[in-house]
């Protein structure tokens, strides 16, 4: 997958999180998805249903653990779709 | 942020959601009078948010073996199963579950919550894939975590989500894991079992069922939601609990594929803590008998569940799509919620607060769960009850 694809990636998520979020901070990769978004957890799991559909991969929730924050986020997700 | 001020911030958001003072989360019972009432405080409530389904916290049955096996067995066994803790109780009553559902294997554990910890972590591991309802109970969750494998959610009760996720999971199909629950605990509506193991059966995945909230309550003996829909024989693992209606606590599962045995040496959940107590097993004994003997306590139970399902719906309460012994009146705001809680415990019943996001879809739950005990005076009451209070949910929003 190419830079171009990262960054859709990157743009789609800053999309749907300040979609969910109730928060009025600007989203950066390096905004905390949870402390700083207020997102809850179940929140979190139905974003990933919706991300693995657009992008027609698996993502396994346990792979969540490691990630704290956008940026990290889009890192799995291309990750996982490179990997496809 | 160290350790105690994580603690303090998530205690500062459950407060926004629900002030101090505001008992609604483990509300303190002073006395239990009977299967249907309790004191809370110096109010004397109908109980209508536990999980008795059969009503047989009192059986005489029960009550006289436990206090036998006391007597003879004392009060714990101070062991594992693995141990010193598998008594001839122990034994016998997986015999009787494996007789229950005809099926080669059971297990039981000490409570329902590791049942499903020790046969999800035991069936599966890092590198197989778990494909769980989104809507799980969490032990259900925590037994995916526990197990270390990959943990895939498809949209609650949605099969044509479920095949688009097995379809992604190409050969992983071999090592997954499909689970599903007869009665889901939130808006007591029931799995389609019919077509999870047409699915099951088209990708070869094993299917595990939690049968908690079905167990007693469906089906001509009890079996649960594997005896309504004739699928006893497709279902590979089921799981369940001791402690809703068969009143005690603990916790099985059982099987007919021969490799259920290897779990009591692989399982940490059954292994790494003490068997149920010679009084639990007792009674759970007694009233496995008495839930498959139970068909008239099942059909009181639907009875009653059909009238207080009918009536909220008339009232204009919008409910989970069956009816059932958990009716759950979904409302938009955690305020109306529990607005409309205080207001029936103050109406002397008592029932569950649900919210977000433990509620399903951000939305909050005020759930009532109906027992075979319950007389049709009582649930009449419930329902006008809650019809008096529906215009609560104008004034809150
Ligand atoms: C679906 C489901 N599975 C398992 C459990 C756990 O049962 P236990 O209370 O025996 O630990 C529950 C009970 O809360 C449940 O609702």
């Amino acid at each position: 997958m190419s830079e171009s694809n990262y960054d859709e990636i990157m743009k789609l998520l800053c999309d749907r999180l300040s979609g969910l979020s109730n928060s009025s901070i600007q989203i950066t990769p390096e905004t905390n998805i949870i402390s700083q978004l207020s997102i809850d957890s179940i929140k979190l799991l139905n974003l990933i249903m919706e991300i693995e559909d657009t992008f027609d991969v698996s993502i396994p929730i346990n792979a969540l653990t490691d990630v704290q924050t956008v940026r990290e986020l889009a890192d799995l997700v291309y990750k996982i779709k490179s990997a496809s | 942020m160290n350790l105690l001020e994580k603690l303090d911030a998530s205690a500062a958001a459950r407060k926004a959601l629900l002030p101090d003072g505001v008992g609604a989360f483990g509300i303190p019972i002073e006395e239990v009078y009977s299967a249907t009432e309790a004191r809370i405080g110096d109010r004397r409530v109908l109980l209508l948010g536990t999980n008795n389904y059969l009503g047989l916290t009192f059986a005489p049955e029960c009550i006289r073996a436990a206090h036998e096996a006391i007597d003879k067995e004392g009060t714990g066994t101070t062991g594992s199963r693995m141990a010193n803790g598998s008594y001839f109780g122990h034994r016998s009553l997986e015999r009787e579950f494996a007789d229950f559902y005809q099926c080669d294997s059971a297990i039981v554990f000490t409570t329902g919550y590791q049942a499903n910890l020790g046969t999800i972590s035991g069936l599966v591991g890092p590198g197989d894939t778990v494909l769980i309802d989104g809507d799980s109970h969490a032990s259900i969750y925590d037994g995916c975590v526990l197990s270390g494998a990959d943990i895939i959610r498809f949209k609650h009760n949605d099969m044509v989500d479920m095949e688009k996720r097995l379809r992604r999971l190409g050969n992983r199909v071999e090592t997954t894991l499909i689970i599903a629950e007869g009665i889901y605990s939130m808006l007591g509506d029931q799995a389609p079992l019919t077509d999870i193991v047409k699915l099951k059966k088209a990708y070869g995945c094993i299917l595990l069922l939690d049968e908690a909230h079905s167990l007693g309550v469906l089906g001509e003996t009890g079996q649960g939601l594997v005896e309504t829909t004739g699928l006893l024989k497709e279902v590979d693992f089921i799981t369940g609990t001791f402690s809703k209606s068969l009143c005690s606590i603990g916790g099985f599962c059982v099987s007919n594929h021969p490799q259920l045995e290897q779990l009591r040496y692989v399982s940490h959940p059954y292994i790494f803590t003490a068997s149920p107590s010679p009084a639990t097993i007792a009674s759970t004994r007694a009233a496995l008998e008495l839930l498959r003997k139970g068909s008239h306590l099942r059909k009181q139970l639907w009875q009653n569940c059909t009238q207080l399902y009918t009536r909220l719906k008339e009232g204009g309460y919008l409910l989970g799509p069956h009816p059932g012994p958990v009716i759950a009146a979904i409302v938009d705001t955690p305020r109306q919620a529990l607005l409309l809680w205080q207001n029936l415990l103050e109406h002397n019943i008592y029932v569950n607060l649900i919210l977000p996001p433990a509620a399903p879809e951000g939305k909050s739950l005020v759930r009532c769960s109906v027992n075979a005990a319950h007389t049709p005076e009582q649930i009449k009451y419930v329902g006008d009850t809650f019809c008096k209070l529906h215009s609560l949910l104008c004034t809150a929003s």
